[in-house]
């Protein structure tokens, strides 16, 4: 590919911002869309809510979903054994799991991309100390540590964060530290301190700015993980206190009712599911989109 | 021209090979440059050819305090540059540039044109934002891109084209001396013309010293004023770059100029096929690096270390028959 | 006395990506006799090495595909067998090496093992008399002992043995056909000398016809016969050695010789060549050389030379004709 004149590439194709949103318009559309909604449930879902989510309604518990025998069209996927809307406390408790999501991805990408670029740039004891650490931390069996630092910080939705991102910076910060290895390597990083600089500016200017693809890439496949981590640790008592609805606490309560009244656990199911896949789907295919391009001739 | 640059005097580099992981014992090392002296004067080119595992890359490294001496010294304008530190080794860097053999991962990917020429100026001075635009300008004119390349991204270049913006980037801070290691040897031949011709012009416009290493003896031959042959961590021999053509004195110099590719089908020169394999630079053979491969071989040689003699008008040669 | 061992007419091999369709090979045409060896210059993105790939059936699938052209390999049209009957010539009657000899060579098996291969692929012998077979090709590419050897792994080997261990293995069967894709470049020139040389030898003792695909035109001037020059796909010269040399009629090959430093003349500045190779997705009509000749005519912006013979078995793609 030969640059005869800038390419008269508009201010969309140029700015980043202009070619994320690109991106999100080439993206496929199936996990797009579902993504989109359940961001809106996150974003507005008290204004959209049909029900308050935590109005309790003995009258109406156990209700059946809307098209079934007994089932009311108020209530369109039924009522759970205190009769809150199942609906409703999906589309408000979308906030609640996306916002741990996205902020667990969020502290533990800097933490280990932070860790990787030390620990691959500057090698030597830094690099041993770190991968040790590394080691031990993804050698410790998650439940475990997330059990036993909930019982020392106490359950709320804040103590969650901080222990999913305990744990899940490790993983990071091991995937990105070989990309560190390789881009360190590269000529442009010898030609950079043959240039004088620092060992901070290659790292923040030359290596950060080469693993953002996959550092992006692993968080969007990450963010389905901590959601059903979050799950695991709400249907097990130590997520999200009640009665903020919670998929995962959905799930745990609808336990004792699934004889008789299946909704309770399966409704926040298919939604874990529907998010989680969604966000499968769009880390591979970000994988190969961003992949290819950052290797280009 | 003739007053010195760069004077490298009884330069070693070793690396040390280890074993064990957490109290690591020094087991031997690889000898990769293995004492040699040599000169790059102001605005001249000198080139440096040999083949895998010569230690010319390992030079070029050492010139660029990539790497660390072992022992010797390579005195730059008089001064021991490894006693440079802090502000010194700022100077230092500032009039000591490179360019890479490998366009494609030359050039920082992330970052527009723009910043990669500047990043030497930035890290160096603080130049006015006026004035350091007109200094990116100025370097794409000299190289022969257009001022509007500065905003686009290394892919969008040809291979020529980003080798000629590692050449930009180099020219930021006006350096003294550039290394030039294997800079056209990954372009298509059609485009390392244009290349050599623009380094050739940048150094007759800004007396800028170059230290070329390359594998094309044609291509060294070309650029160079003075050439050196180094084999197994050893200069075996130094000349004028036609004195060298003309009358090659050392045996390998001489196998390696009879294993050049010939330009014409009825060019039939001498076949000089060596024997063997280069040794391991762990383990270099005794006296003379060259001798179980040398034709000419006598008893001293596996004994004795030949020196560097001058055997007239500059002519280096370390060998026993001279 | 012409024993034509390759005809290649009008190959067409199409690269069809997100990006439009990339006409790596657009209508090269040449031919190979038998126990010669023929040179395929180029730079790079010239299509020699898609060339190759379509003499073997090997083109990356399934973005590139052979549209057009035949392959007459002793008279047989390859293009036109089945991927079973491929499967027999390959390695068998063709075979190729490439310029990465470590990544010709897999690391997790011996030596022996993987010279060994082609063998019990195309022969069914025994395995002592493979073991044997093994020996003796490690010993025709010089390999000193070859029975330690032939235990060993490639990392245990210089890049100048590989490079001869992929010959052997190549030449196991004994192939009527080798191509050898820039199987020096990544060599040391002392290597390089080496390698070139025993390659001649082999090639004189069993008659084996050869193509060497490079960019490279001393190594040309060296070991061809004749030279094919390759630009954006298509063959823009023919001729035997001495006559190109000699005689270079396309306005490409005389630049590109122009501009290789020589080693007996001192020269102030080297004939560069303006511009830069094409992009494959966007030939214009007419030669594709046309932006860089230096003597364009108005004919050449319209319509893309035929090819004519200006000598006796000296053809070139030109108007200048």
């Amino acid at each position: 590919m030969t640059a005869n004149a800038p390419a008269k590439k508009t201010f969309w194709k140029r700015h980043w911002l202009g070619k994320t949103l690109v991106t999100i318009w080439q993206a496929p559309k199936f996990p797009t869309i579902i993504l989109l909604v359940f961001i809106i449930f996150g974003l507005f879902g008290k204004a959209i809510a049909p029900h308050d989510p935590n109005k309790t309604s003995f009258k109406d518990s156990l209700t059946p979903p809307s098209w079934m025998e007994t089932g009311k069209m108020t209530y369109l996927l039924g009522t759970d054994h205190l009769g809150r809307d199942i609906l409703s406390r999906i589309i408000v408790g979308a906030g609640v799991s996306l916002q741990i999501g996205v902020m667990v991805v969020a502290f533990a990408g800097l933490i280990g991309s932070l860790v990787a670029c030390l620990a691959g740039y500057i090698g030597g004891r830094t690099d041993m100390i770190l991968s040790r650490l590394l080691d031990m931390v993804l050698s410790m069996p998650f439940l475990i540590v997330a059990v036993t630092l909930a019982a020392i910080l106490g359950a709320s939705k804040w103590n969650l964060i901080i222990i999913l991102a305990a744990v899940a910076w490790a993983w990071y910060a091991r995937v990105l530290r070989s990309e560190v290895l390789r881009l360190k390597e590269g000529d442009f990083v010898r030609l950079a301190v043959v240039a004088g600089a620092s060992k901070a500016r290659i790292m923040l200017r030359h290596i950060f700015p080469n693993i953002v693809n996959s550092l992006v890439v692993l968080a969007t496949l990450n963010l389905g993980t901590v959601i059903i981590a979050e799950a695991s640790l709400s249907f097990l008592g130590l997520g999200v206190p009640p009665p903020a609805p919670a998929w995962g606490s959905m799930i745990s309560e609808g336990r004792n009712y699934i004889g008789q009244a299946w909704w309770l656990c399966v409704w926040p199911g298919v939604a874990i599911l529907l998010v989680v896949l969604s966000f499968n789907l769009l880390g591979d295919w970000l994988r190969v989109r961003l992949d290819p391009k950052f290797r280009q001739i | 021209m003739g007053e010195n640059l760069v004077v490298a005097k009884d330069l070693i580099k070793h690396f040390p090979v280890t074993r064990g992981i957490i109290f690591a014992k020094q087991i031997g090392a690889v000898k990769a440059v293995d004492g040699i002296n040599f000169t790059i004067d102001k605005g001249e080119t000198f080139g440096l050819v040999g083949e895998s595992g010569c230690g010319k890359t390992t030079t070029a490294r050492l010139l660029l305090r990539l790497e660390t001496i072992t022992s010797g010294s390579i005195s730059f304008d008089g001064q021991d540059i490894a006693a440079m530190a802090g502000a010194g080794l700022k100077k230092y860097r500032s009039r000591v540039q490179a360019v890479f053999q490998d366009p494609f991962s030359s050039l920082s990917p992330r970052m527009r044109v723009r910043d990669i020429i500047a990043e030497p100026i930035v890290v160096n001075n603080s130049l006015s934002r006026a004035a350091l635009e007109e200094r990116i300008g100025e370097t794409l004119e000299v190289v022969g891109l257009a001022r509007d390349r500065a905003e686009m991204y290394p892919h969008e270049f040809s291979g020529g084209q980003r080798q000629r913006i590692a050449v930009a980037r180099s020219l930021a801070l006006n350096p003294s001396l550039i290394v030039l290691d294997e800079p056209v040897s990954a372009l298509d031949v059609s485009i390392r013309a244009q290349i050599m011709n623009l380094l050739k012009d940048i150094q007759d416009q800004f007396g800028i010293a170059y230290l070329l290493i390359a594998h094309d003896l044609a291509v060294v031959k070309h650029m160079s004023h003075r050439v050196g042959v180094m084999y197994l961590g050893k200069l075996v021999e130094t000349a004028e770059s036609e004195e060298l053509y003309r009358n090659r004195l050392h045996p390998y110099t001489e196998a390696l100029y009879s294993a050049a590719l010939p330009s014409h089908p009825d060019d039939q020169r001498e076949e000089i096929i060596l024997p063997g394999e280069v040794p391991s630079p762990l383990n270099p053979p005794s006296g003379c690096r060259f001798h179980p491969r040398c034709l000419h071989a006598m008893p001293l040689c596996s004994q004795e270390e030949p020196q560097l003699k001058d055997v007239g008008s500059n002519h280096l040669v370390a060998c026993h028959l001279h | 006395m012409n024993d034509v061992v390759l005809e290649v007419k009008d190959l067409k091999t199409y690269f069809f990506t997100k990006a439009g369709v990339v006409k790596a090979v657009d209508g090269a045409s040449f031919t190979l006799n038998r126990g010669e060896t023929l040179g395929v210059v180029g730079e790079s993105g010239c299509g020699k090495s898609i060339t190759c790939l379509s003499i073997l059936r090997l083109v990356p699938q399934p973005a590139g595909r052979i549209v057009g052209g035949q392959v007459l390999f002793n008279n047989v049209d390859l293009l036109a067998k089945s991927d079973q009957e491929m499967r027999q010539v390959r390695g068998k009657d063709i075979s190729m090496i490439l310029q990465d000899p470590m990544l010709s060579l897999n690391p997790v098996f011996t030596i022996g093992n993987q010279v060994g291969e082609p063998i019990r692929l195309h022969q069914k012998l025994d395995r002592r008399s493979i073991w044997q077979k093994v020996i003796e090709m490690l010993s025709r590419v010089k390999i000193p002992s070859p029975e330690i050897r032939a235990r060993e792994y490639p990392h245990q080997m210089s890049g100048g043995m590989r490079q001869r261990i992929v010959g052997a293995m190549m030449l196991s069967c004994q192939p009527q056909l080798l191509i050898a894709d820039e199987p020096t470049t990544a060599l040391d020139v002392t290597i390089q000398a080496q390698f070139l040389k025993l390659f001649k030898e082999i090639q004189q003792q069993s008659n084996l016809s050869m193509i060497v695909v490079t960019h490279d035109f001393g190594i040309v001037a060296k070991v061809c016969d004749r030279v094919v020059v390759m630009y954006a796909g298509k063959v823009v010269e023919n001729a035997p050695i001495r006559e190109l040399f000699n005689h270079p009629r396309h306005p490409y090959t005389i630049a590109l010789m122009e501009s290789l430093p020589k080693m007996d003349k001192t020269q102030k500045r080297l004939y560069s060549i303006e511009g830069q190779p094409p992009d494959l997705r966007n030939i214009p009509p007419g030669c594709s050389f046309l932006p860089r000749c230096s003597r364009p005519l108005e004919i050449c912006r319209e319509k893309i030379p035929e090819t004519r013979e200006i000598q006796e078995g000296h053809t070139i793609s030109c108007w200048l004709t």
